[in-house]
């Protein structure tokens, strides 16, 4: 006779071990995936903190009417005024090169700044007025303790005399570190206390709606037709083998495409995010047509086939009964794909994305970079600064990407049917 | 409902694309990643201080820039290419081949390349005979023969030099530094040799192929088109030593200092009169099919030869750019402005 209480509890302790065991090497997976998570964000996010203050400095500018013209205030020299004002704070400096020094202490857009303020507020004109002007990196470094005084001079990137004026600024007063909208409000910049992400934020945003509007309907279009209507022959066998494989393909080879038929042979504007979302829906075509059509496949065929008993028309079953059902899967897939493409640099490098775009871009057709790129470009700049500014790029990046999960999240939980 | 979205997608990107292409307004100017942060500079300042638009300007590197450059005339081709080598004939007979007969060349300044190690160990003094026998993959001999490179440290180069392993980090083939490093240095230190200046006339590829090639056991590490990254990388690790621009070391001169090469330092007065060995120029090449064309080309190369931009005291100069000399500027900007055509 068998003991079935005995036989139920065999190797009962091993079996319980192992479970454990493998319930451990899963959590442990987990820590050590959130431990690289937490460290590479972490990292990202100091770095980037440097970006969210800038300073600024306080400048005593003549604006009498010898130096302004009040009937013409874009006229001014403001270059001139704002030097003669630095002078006349630091006296001792004499020499050519130290003069350039102290020049140096203000971000070149300084005398742009003067000009807009002026503009801004015409009252200010009439007499000396103090105004507050974007400080340089070099001076934004130093204060906020990013550059070490205790190098020999030579090793340093400012001088004793330059350390010594930025004190006497300090002590009276003069300097402030307040909140950097400009990262947020300006296009690229090569001085890097004023560059901003905007205009690459904007071409990207461009460069998504082209590609989604692209290849969202063609993507869905072409997965209805080879998953409801095409019949099994080897043509269709062939294009879903083509598919498979396009998916799999190096999205520069795009970027060659889009040069040769879009740039070349439709004679379409260069850097434009038109092309560039162009190329990028036939990057994400494939993606979305495999995951259209996983999402078709998962409707009960009950459905399809309740809809024909009743009468309907094969088109009306499926976009009455089978499509509404399967949006939410394909919604998911076209994000997931449009993901991809939002950090895409290689296939705009060949369509003139990868540039120095300074204008914020008001249409698809005027010339835009894409936020990828600008990492790419402020990563492989010299200044020091910009290492802030990349890191601070990369966290616009990340919010933008959970942005974009968060909607297909929402839009699955609201269209999601229970079956 | 949800069907309607790439309806209503479609639509928003129609609307999006309603205004017609118009003739393009601002300068197009493509090339050499080393040129990038000058002539973007310019492009900036250009921009914020005429009314004109700011020139987009891309990073393709020199080779990709020419090509696009060279693809024909007319607006939807770039107006300038920025190179950090000059021109080549086949790049001019190509050129020539799509309709771009008339260029203007531009030089616009010098680039040091440096060596560099890190600032916590020793500044060392080397040669560029030193250079080329720790770098090259086969080495010349007394005898007039090649062998493959036996150096594992310094001071088998060198005995002055610190008996450290060779390890050095630079860029890739592609590079355009790489190529100037491999024809400044290496060749200036392979010519020491007195066969192999010979074998210049008798055999030139063979005299190419022994001056120009790197080694590739692992002495020489690639570490991409990145400065910033080398710069890292050395600060890491003190034994190694980097090649790179010298606007970088300019940089972070807190980080990383330049070897002394044939006795002189890597200082920007020593590159600017000339006596810094791994220097090159940096140029740029306008069609002169366009200036009248697109708007704003005569006052863009006005503002990139003021004094004020290229000029010792110029912000170029703020950027790393080693100017050229009072002489050659004057001669450079008579030339550019009065768009002389290119003379090879």
């Amino acid at each position: 006779m068998i003991d079935f209480s005995k036989s139920a509890g065999f190797n009962l302790i091993r079996r319980h071990r192992a479970e454990k065991r493998f319930q451990w090497a899963g959590r442990s997976a987990i820590f050590i995936s959130l431990t690289f998570l937490v460290v590479m964000v972490g990292s990202i996010l100091m770095d980037a903190a440097g970006t969210l203050r800038q300073t600024q400095i306080a400048v005593t500018v003549d604006l009498g009417p010898d130096a302004v013209d009040p009937d013409n205030i874009a006229g001014a020299r403001f270059g001139k005024i704002l030097k003669s004002a630095l002078r006349a704070q630091f006296p001792d400096a004499k020499k050519r090169k130290e003069k350039k020094k102290l020049y140096n202490l203000v971000s070149p857009e300084g005398s742009f700044e003067i000009k807009r303020q002026l503009i801004a507020n015409p009252d200010l004109l009439g007499g000396p007025q103090t105004l507050w002007l974007t400080a340089s990196d070099d001076l934004d470094l130093f204060y906020r303790g990013k550059s070490d005084a205790s190098l020999p001079e030579s090793q340093r990137r400012i001088s004793d005399l330059e350390v010594a004026w930025i004190d006497t600024l300090a002590q009276s007063g003069s300097l402030r570190r307040v909140l950097n909208w400009n990262f947020l409000t300006n296009g690229d910049s090569r001085e890097p206390e004023i560059a901003g992400i905007l205009s690459a934020l904007v071409g990207s945003l461009f460069s998504l709606a082209v590609c989604f509007a692209l290849s969202f309907p063609i993507g869905i279009g072409a997965a209805i037709y080879l998953e409801e209507f095409a019949k099994p022959s080897r043509m269709s066998d062939l294009i879903e083998v083509n598919i498979n494989n396009l998916a799999a393909v190096p999205s520069i080879i795009f970027g060659l495409l889009g040069l040769s038929i879009f740039l070349g042979y439709m004679g379409m504007p260069r850097s434009s995010p038109l092309v560039g979302g162009m190329v990028l829906a036939l990057m994400t075509l494939p993606t979305i047509i495999i995951s259209a059509r996983a999402a078709l496949r998962s409707v009960p065929p009950s459905f399809k086939q309740a809809a024909l008993a009743l009468g309907a028309s094969p088109v009306q079953a499926v976009f009455h009964h089978v499509l509404p059902a399967a949006m939410p899967g394909m919604l998911t897939g076209a994000i997931i794909g449009m993901a991809q493409a939002l950090g895409e640099t290689a296939p705009l490098l060949m369509i003139g994305m990868v540039a120095f775009v300074v204008d914020v871009p008001d249409s698809i057709l005027a010339p835009a970079t894409a936020l990828p790129v600008q990492i790419f470009l402020w990563a492989d700049s010299p200044e020091r600064a910009f290492t802030e500014k990349t890191a601070a790029a990369i966290i616009v990046l990340l919010i933008f990407l959970i942005a974009m999960n968060l909607i297909a999240i929402l839009l699955r939980r609201k269209l999601e049917q229970r079956f | 409902m949800s069907v309607h979205l790439p309806i209503t997608a479609a639509a928003i990107l129609l609307a999006l694309a309603a205004p017609p292409a118009l003739a393009r307004e601002q300068i197009n100017i493509v090339g050499s990643s080393t040129v990038f942060p000058f002539s973007t500079t310019v492009a900036e300042r250009f921009g914020k201080s005429t009314d004109f638009k700011t020139p987009i300007v891309e990073s393709t590197g020199s080779g990709g820039g020419l090509k696009l450059f060279c693809a024909g005339v007319g607006e939807k081709t770039a107006d300038i290419a920025n190179a950090s080598r000059r021109i080549k004939a086949s790049e001019v007979r190509l050129c020539a081949d799509n309709g771009v007969t008339e260029i203007v060349e531009a030089m616009i300044g010098f680039d040091g390349i440096v060596f560099a190690n890190s600032v916590e160990a020793a500044q060392i003094n080397v040669s560029l005979r030193d250079l080329y026998l720790a770098l090259a993959k086969d080495v010349p001999t007394a005898a007039g023969t090649s062998q493959p490179n036996p150096y594992t440290t310094w001071k088998q180069v060198n005995p002055s030099l610190p008996d450290i392993k060779i390890e050095v980090l630079g860029p890739p083939p592609t590079s355009g530094t790489r190529d100037a490093f491999a024809e400044l240095a290496m060749e200036g230190g392979c010519k020491t040799f007195d066969w192999v200046k010979a074998l210049k006339k008798t055999d030139k590829p063979a005299y190419k192929s022994l001056c120009h090639t790197i080694r590739e056991d692992g002495a020489y590490i690639q570490a991409g088109e990145n400065d910033n990254l080398i710069v890292q990388k050395l600060r890491a690790n003190p034994a190694a030593f980097g090649i790179f621009g010298y606007s970088f070391l300019e940089q972070n001169s807190d980080v990383v200092q330049g070897a002394i090469v044939n006795g002189v330092a890597p200082e920007f007065e020593q590159i600017a009169d000339g006596n810094y060995p791994i220097a090159r120029s940096l140029y740029f090449y306008v069609k002169k099919a366009h200036v009248g064309l697109i708007p704003g080309m005569a006052e863009f190369l006005a503002e990139f030869t003021a004094e004020d931009t290229w000029g010792e005291d110029g912000y170029l100069a703020d950027k790393g750019l080693i100017p050229l000399s009072d002489d050659l500027r004057n001669e450079w900007a008579k030339k550019i402005n009065g768009l002389w055509l290119l003379d090879m």
